[in-house]
This record gives structure tokens, sequence and C-alpha cells, in this order.
């Protein structure tokens, strides 16, 4: 056990430290790219952090993604907060929203959290959607200033790098905390849970809080990298698309929807290169997927290498 | 934030009545999301594809029978038709392998299926949006007392309590209704009485997309037919059932009549947040009552 601990660590470090070295290989473009990916991928796995290891169906996991984009932007532009100010922001203003929604959805059961999610997110999304004088509605807000420190390309990689990294490592812990288990316990069984003296809606609330809080972090790096913030942040085929990524790379594993947010994003661009149609590319990948692979990429990793037996599904 | 200062009982009343006629074609998508929720327990995302390629078939189908009023109603007729055909044929080769999935997998594959639709509606009909007129008699509007109603919205109010009857008539008086809503309590018990469980499955899901197709032909004169019309209806349908209770058809009826009038109402009242409405509408319903108005097939 020690042993393999010993490894993964290692592993971990010299993929640290080729992320740290990619700078000066890869071009403009592909630094970009990069730093694009790491943030859906910290977005997708603070999804999964509800989905995979809560079983909750969070159908509208980009409202707190677009919150996080919008407190930070908002906070710079109108507010003229400093940067770290904003920066903090954005997590907490994410869950606050997290906590607003989870005390009217955490109750419900399964498909109909999911459902009243989507449309206490729609709702948001409409709010920002339409409030002009505010939030910019439809066109989004501009020109998000950013210090100086971060306005070259190299500078914006490494910043989104160290705060996905710890971003990462946190909810990691967490996931190996006491309540990440008691979490995952809830998952698979809610009501013996519940029967052994787990509350288990305050459980999902904070779960649902903690997983919005990384999704905040996730939307104030996308203004940092984009320099924008617009609607589509919190739109709900968003919120399907990092379904999709945590489906991809696997919901039950820790590392799985990082993959899967590189494999939709690798897609997105290289298939976009050569065809105009890479979404119907990527239903048909997703087709096969749910057809011969149900336990994600990183599932199929795991039984070949008799990992662990990847479990069903959440909560089938 | 301008409060209408002028909104008198006219307008109110002309307002209610156009949110209804618009209800009629919430109504009709939903209720067959509803059915295919209720009966095969699918959440198909696809659906609001189905409805976007019913609009553009509607169109094709328009065009190439010269465009006259008459080509029209018969677009009406093929269309969904058509729709219900595609939807058959991905029952039988791909969802009918599926049942046994949970719902989150159901849904991905009928999201994946929604983006192939998408990208096919673009291949076919390109990104340009098009748009439809009104059938010739159905152009203008005429008075009721001292309301100005137009014709198509009129029309439409006609069709939603003529496909509400026929969907009542199908489930409760017909064979394979009875048998569906048998299927949606106790599918192994069905099954065990002998009935082929998978073709009563497969003809659900044809009628539940046959609506889809229905409400967007129907949609087609009143709107721009476009790339993207698929994403709003389905968030909508989805409310709506939810709301409703899953399962029930009269559960999609009453929350596409709430739905509707909030958003005329919100329409009147608050212009710019009027899309905001109908969404507070159905979280109100859903704290209240968290699964829905009526009682739902779950």
């Amino acid at each position: 056990m020690r042993g393999n601990n010993l490894k993964y660590g290692l592993f971990l470090a010299v993929l640290l430290a080729a992320f740290a070295l990619m700078p000066f290989v890869l071009s403009r473009f592909y630094l970009y790219f990069l730093g694009t990916i790491l943030v859906m991928g910290l977005l997708a796995t603070s999804l999964n952090l509800v989905l995979g290891y809560g079983g909750m169906y969070q159908f509208h996991h980009a409202v707190f993604y677009g919150a996080g984009a919008y407190a930070f932007a908002l906070a710079t532009t109108k507010g003229n907060w400093p940067f770290w100010a904003s920066m903090a922001l954005a997590p907490v203003f994410s869950a606050l929203l997290g906590l607003l929604m989870g005390l009217i959805t955490v109750r419900l059961n399964k498909l109909y959290f999911g459902m009243l999610q989507i449309s206490l997110g729609s709702l948001v999304w409409a709010l920002v959607y339409r409030w002009y004088s505010f939030t910019g509605g439809d066109d989004g807000i501009h020109g998000v200033p950013l210090p100086d420190w971060l306005t070259t390309p190299k500078a914006t990689y490494y910043f989104v790098l160290v705060l996905v990294t710890i971003a990462l490592f946190i909810m990691f812990r967490i996931v190996n905390s006491p309540f990440g288990k008691i979490f995952q316990a809830i998952r698979d069984n809610p009501t013996r849970s519940e029967a052994i003296g787990v509350n288990v809606a305050r459980h999902q609330l904070v779960g649902l809080i903690i997983a919005a809080f990384f999704a905040g972090i996730a939307g104030a790096l996308f203004v940092v990298i984009e320099d924008t913030a617009v609607p589509d942040l919190m739109f709900w085929n968003l919120s399907m698309e990092i379904l999709i990524m945590c489906l991809l790379g696997g919901w039950f594993s820790f590392s799985g929807p990082m993959l899967g947010a590189a494999m939709v994003m690798g897609l997105r661009t290289f298939a976009g290169m050569f065809t105009e149609y890479w979404t119907l590319i990527l239903g048909l990948v997703l087709m096969a997927l749910i057809f011969f692979l149900p336990n994600g990429i990183m599932g199929l990793f795991d039984s070949k290498t008799g990992h662990k037996p990847a479990p069903d599904l959440p909560g089938a | 934030m301008i409060f209408a200062p002028q909104v008198t009982l006219t307008a109110l009343g002309q307002q209610i009545l156009v949110g209804l006629s618009k209800t009629t074609i919430l109504f009709i998508v939903s209720s067959g999301l509803s059915l295919v929720l209720g009966v095969l327990r699918i959440p198909n995302v696809a659906h609001g594809a189905l409805y976007m390629i019913g609009a553009f078939l509607a169109f094709t189908f328009t065009q190439y029978m010269g465009g006259s009023g008459p080509a029209f109603f018969a677009a009406l007729l093929l269309a969904p038709a058509a729709v219900a055909l595609l939807s058959l044929l991905v029952e039988r080769t791909m969802l009918s392998r599926l049942y046994e999935r949970e719902h989150m997998m159901l849904m991905l594959f009928t999201f994946s299926l929604a983006l192939v639709f998408g990208d096919l509606v673009k291949m076919v009909w390109g990104s340009d949006y098009r748009s439809l007129s009104l059938p010739e008699g159905f152009q203008g509007s005429f008075m009721i007392g001292t309301l100005p109603m137009p014709r198509y919205s009129m029309f439409l109010l006609v069709v939603g309590p003529l496909v509400a009857a026929g969907l009542w008539y199908l489930t409760n008086r017909t064979k394979i209704g009875k048998i569906a809503r048998a299927a949606a309590v106790h599918r192994e018990m069905v099954g065990a009485v002998g009935i082929n469980v998978s073709w009563v499955f497969a003809a659900v899901f044809m009628i539940g997309c046959y609506l889809a197709g229905l409400g967007g032909a129907l949609v087609a004169p009143t709107q721009n037919i476009s790339q993207g019309m698929d994403h709003t209806i389905i968030i909508e349908a989805f409310l709506i059932v939810i709301a409703g209770g899953l399962g029930n058809i009269w559960g999609a009826l009453l929350g596409a009549l709430i739905f509707g009038v909030a958003d005329s109402v919100g329409v009147l009242v608050w212009p710019q947040f009027a899309i905001v409405f109908p969404y507070v509408a159905v979280i109100v319903i859903l704290t209240l009552r968290p699964s829905g108005l009526l009682k739902s097939t779950w």
C-alpha cells in the first residue's frame, strides 16, 4: 500500500512538472488551449463531487460556473474591487447560490432534484440574460481588466495551473475525508445511511455547496483566460456537456472528469478544424460509449488493470 | 424596470388568449414528452430536436407542394408522420437495447441523439433560418367583441383540445393505451401475461415523438424556424412535465396552461423580465408540491 502511494506521488510529481514545463514547448495557441482544458476539467471534477461521489443528479451545474464568472467580472468592472477580492468573491458567491438552491432542492428525490436544479438554474440564466443594465444581458461583459502581471499568456497559464492544482488537491482530500466517505455511503444506500444516523439532506446540501464553490473558481478562471463573461456560461447545454465529460472519463474515478474534459475540448478543437459538424462526431462517440463502455474510459482502464471493480452507475 | 401602467382589461384578455394559443403548442410537445417519460421512463432530451425537425420538415413539405394553404395542411399531416418514422427507427435500432440502463444514461444517450440530430438539421437545411407564412384564410384576425384575435391562434386553440381528447381516447379507451398504462406501473407483470412489451414501448415512443413533430409543424408559421429552437422548447417542456406530474397527460395540460399564462402575463406586467415569470411559477409549484400538481405515474 505504501509503495503504491509512493508510485502514485511520483507519477503526480512528474505530471505536474510536465505541465509546468509546457510554456517552454507549446505555442501560444496550445498554451491557451491547455489552460481552457484545465478550467473545464476543474468544472467537471467539481460536478463529479456531487454526481459520482454523491450520486446526486446535478443536471445544471454550469449555473455555478457562470455565477462565479459573473461575480468576478461584475466585482471587477462595476465594483472596482481589487483582483484578489474579486477572485475570492467568485467561489463564495457560487457557494451561496449553491446553498440557496440546495435548500430548495436537496429534500427531493433523484430525478426531481435534477429537474428542479434545471428550473432554478434556468431562472438564474434568464435573469442574467435579460438584466441588461447590470449583467450586460445577452451581450455579456467584455474586456474585464486584469492586473498587469496577469496579461501574458504564460502568466495566465501558470496562474490557472496553480489554482487548478490547489483546487484539485483540496477536492481530493475532501473525497477521502470522513465527510467524503459518508457522502459515498449516502450514494450507495441513502436509506441505510439515514438509518445509522446520517443526516442525508444536510450532507447533500454541504456537498452541493462545496461543488458550487469549486465551480465558482473555475468560472473566475474562465474570465482570467477569456476576459469575458457571457450568459452561455450558465446555459443548460454546457451542463449537459460537462455531464458528458464525466461520463466519457468515467465518474467513478477522481481523474476521470479531467480526462473527459480534455477529450471533449480536444475533439471540439481538432475536429472543428476539419468540419463544422464536430457535435455530430461527439454525439456518435458518446452513443458508442454508452453502448459499449458504460463506465467510461477510466472504468475500462480500471477493469483492465484489475484496480477496483467499477461499481454500477450512481444510484442505479 | 418599467411596469406597464396601461394594463387594460382588453389588453389582458387578448394577451391571455394569445398566451393560451402558445400554450397549445407547449401542451402538445410536453404531453409527448410526458408520455415517453411515464411509460418508457426515458427523459428524452432529443424531443426538442424532433420538434425542430418537425418544423423544418413542415417548411420543406409546404414549399415542395407549392406553398399554398392546402400544402401547409398536407405538411401538417406529413411532417409529424415523418418524425414518428424517424423515432421508430431510433427506438428499434438503439433505445430498445438500453431500457435496462438507469435514467442518467438514458438521458445522456438521448442528449447525444439530440447533438446528432442538431448537426443533421444543419447539414440538410444549413444555418440560415427559414420562415413560413401563415396559410391563406388564417392570416389576419377577427373580432371577438372588442378583442382582435389572430385567426391562426384560434386555430391552435381548436387543435389543442382535439389533441388532448385524442390522447385521452388513446390512453383510456384503446387496448394499446391500457397496456401502456399497465406497463408504466408494472413492466414485468405486463410481459408475464404474454404481451410483447417491447412493441408497446415502440408504439408509445413513436406517438410521443409524433407529438413533438406535430408541435414543431404547428409552430412553424408563427416564428422563425432556426437552429437552436430545440434548446428552449426542451427546457420548457421538461419543466411543464415536472410541474404537472411526471407521466400525467392532464398534468402536462395544466403545467402548459400555467407556463403559457405566466409568460403572457409577464409580457404585460414586466416585459424585460417576462422570460422569468414561467420559471418562477414552476419553482413555486415544485416548492409547494415537490412531485408536481397531479398524480405522477412514477
